[in-house]
């Protein structure tokens, strides 16, 4: 049978209570949201947090806003949540794709945006899709609010910006016409962690060239998006070639480990394969979104 | 500490450790061994009851988690002595072998039916595509689930493990037990 480590747990009932509770407990305390990650973790005692913060009646967190030219995603916002809404899933393609294939079902009705990026497995998917939209974290503490670029906040596996003492609150996702964007995972079964992954944004100019591209990977040792995507692709028709040509040097700048989901060429092949299908995909998908 | 949730209609009370699983809490102080304790990894699903009317894995919520929610388990299908479609689908069906998945398959079932009453094959098998059956009966699963989807008032079949006794309500006495964490 396997247990957590005996801890003790207060419900924060606001973000202020929640800010207080962690200065007042400190570093031994840890913020729990669907807590998909952190209970197997605590299960398996790897993860001995004294106080555990449960943060599940910050309902002000757990919403989808549109406010002008960005789209406001609270960082309670469920898997489920952000699967359904067809918002989000109209402006952001990848979100849809890559929430179709995170855990299971049921996993996605506890676990949240905000946990996922803030637990930051390697094999975590939101990472990579904020990471291609350019999405910026919202984080609250005692000395106010800081917005954050997801480079800044994700600083690689299980390391993020937000400090013991803050809360990571909202994400914000820029919305740019005439865009697409698109996630492919290939996993062993459902609820499996990644083999890898692929996500791709990209923006269209009006004569129907590249403005701008992101590329980033997921499980398969690039912690943020490819550097250098853009500058190859900006500027030139979407087609085959171009598509090739990221996909040898996402196969080039990853870093996959070999293990028992598979060897590191297979790996580098699918770095290859999925950026070629991911661009392919938000390519097609900007252009409708051009003419539509 | 000190909890409080509706579990099957009824109020329960107890005084807890902070680190007790809500599958535990359910089978070990209310009493209610239907719902199945299984892989503790949240990957098989057997655990699964409905909080709040979504399926959740109930190994990976604590049960302090779960206070002043509402709660149902697979004793909670039935109601007033008759079983619910779903649990009839799973006779008429053959749904189950040796029945070990059944309750958290059919509380998914029931929650995808309340969301989507006429979901498609397809449909059924994402539902329940994070919970495993190792009687690979993955085909009869389906069909008990459209069973109950093309009888919605189910055809009134006696539940006869509860028609007399209601032991779907969490057991009195266990509500003021303390609980100690056997780890």
């Amino acid at each position: 049978m396997q247990i957590p480590a005996p801890f003790d747990y207060v419900r924060a009932t606001t973000v202020e209570n929640a800010l207080e509770l962690l200065a007042r407990y400190g570093p031994d305390s840890r913020v729990v949201a669907g807590g998909h990650s952190l209970l197997p973790m605590m299960k398996l005692r790897l993860s001995r947090p004294e106080w555990l913060i449960d943060i599940n009646d910050l309902y002000e967190l757990d919403f989808i806003l549109r406010d002008g030219n960005k789209l406001r995603v609270g960082a309670l916002t469920r898997h489920t949540t952000l699967l359904e809404s067809e918002e989000v899933a109209g402006l952001f393609p990848i979100v849809r794709d890559a929430e179709r294939v995170i855990a299971d079902p049921v996993v996605r009705n506890r676990g949240t945006i905000g946990g996922s990026l803030c637990q930051a497995d390697p094999a975590e998917d939101l990472s990579t899709v904020c990471g291609v939209l350019g999405a910026e974290a919202v984080i609250r503490g005692p000395g106010g609010e800081r917005i954050l670029s997801m480079s800044e906040f994700h600083r690689g596996p299980y390391e993020t910006a937000v400090g013991h003492d803050e809360l990571l609150c909202e994400l914000r996702f820029g919305i740019r016409p005439r865009s697409g964007s698109a996630y492919e995972k290939v996993e062993r079964r459902v609820g499996d962690w990644a083999v890898g992954a692929a996500g791709a944004a990209v923006t269209l100019a009006a004569d129907g060239t590249v403005d701008d591209a992101a590329v980033g990977l997921t499980a398969l040792g690039l912690d943020h998006p490819l550097a250098g995507a853009a500058a190859v692709l900006r500027g030139r028709h979407p087609d085959e070639e171009l598509f090739a040509e990221a996909g040898r040097l996402a196969a080039e700048a990853c870093d996959p480990v070999a293990d028992q989901r598979g060897p590191v060429d297979y790996k580098r092949h699918l770095a290859d394969e999925l950026t070629q299908r991911v661009l392919r995909r938000a390519c097609a998908r900007a252009a409708q979104m051009q003419e539509g | 500490m000190q909890i409080s949730m509706t579990v099957n209609g009824a109020d329960v009370t107890s005084e807890i450790e902070p680190r007790v699983l809500l599958v535990h809490y359910i089978r070990e102080v209310l009493g209610l061994t239907g719902t199945h304790w299984g892989c503790d990894t949240s990957n098989c699903g057997t655990c699964v009851v409905l909080m709040d009317g979504q399926p959740v894995k109930s190994c990976t919520v604590l049960a302090a988690m779960a206070a002043g929610h509402d709660i149902r388990t697979v004793e909670g299908l039935a109601s007033g002595g008759t079983l619910d479609p779903v649990q009839q689908g799973f006779m008429e069906e053959h749904g189950l072998q040796c029945g070990f998945c059944t309750p958290g398959m059919m509380l998914t079932a029931r929650a995808l039916l309340d969301k989507n009453p006429h979901p498609d094959d397809a449909e059924i098998r994402q539902a329940i595509s994070g919970q495993i059956c190792r009687c690979t009966g993955y085909a009869t699963i389906v069909r008990s689930v459209q069973w109950a989807a093309a009888h919605p008032a189910g055809s009134g079949l006696a539940d006869t493990d509860t028609a007399d006794t209601d032991t779907a309500v969490p057991d009195v006495a266990a509500e003021t037990e303390d609980t100690e964490v056997k780890a």
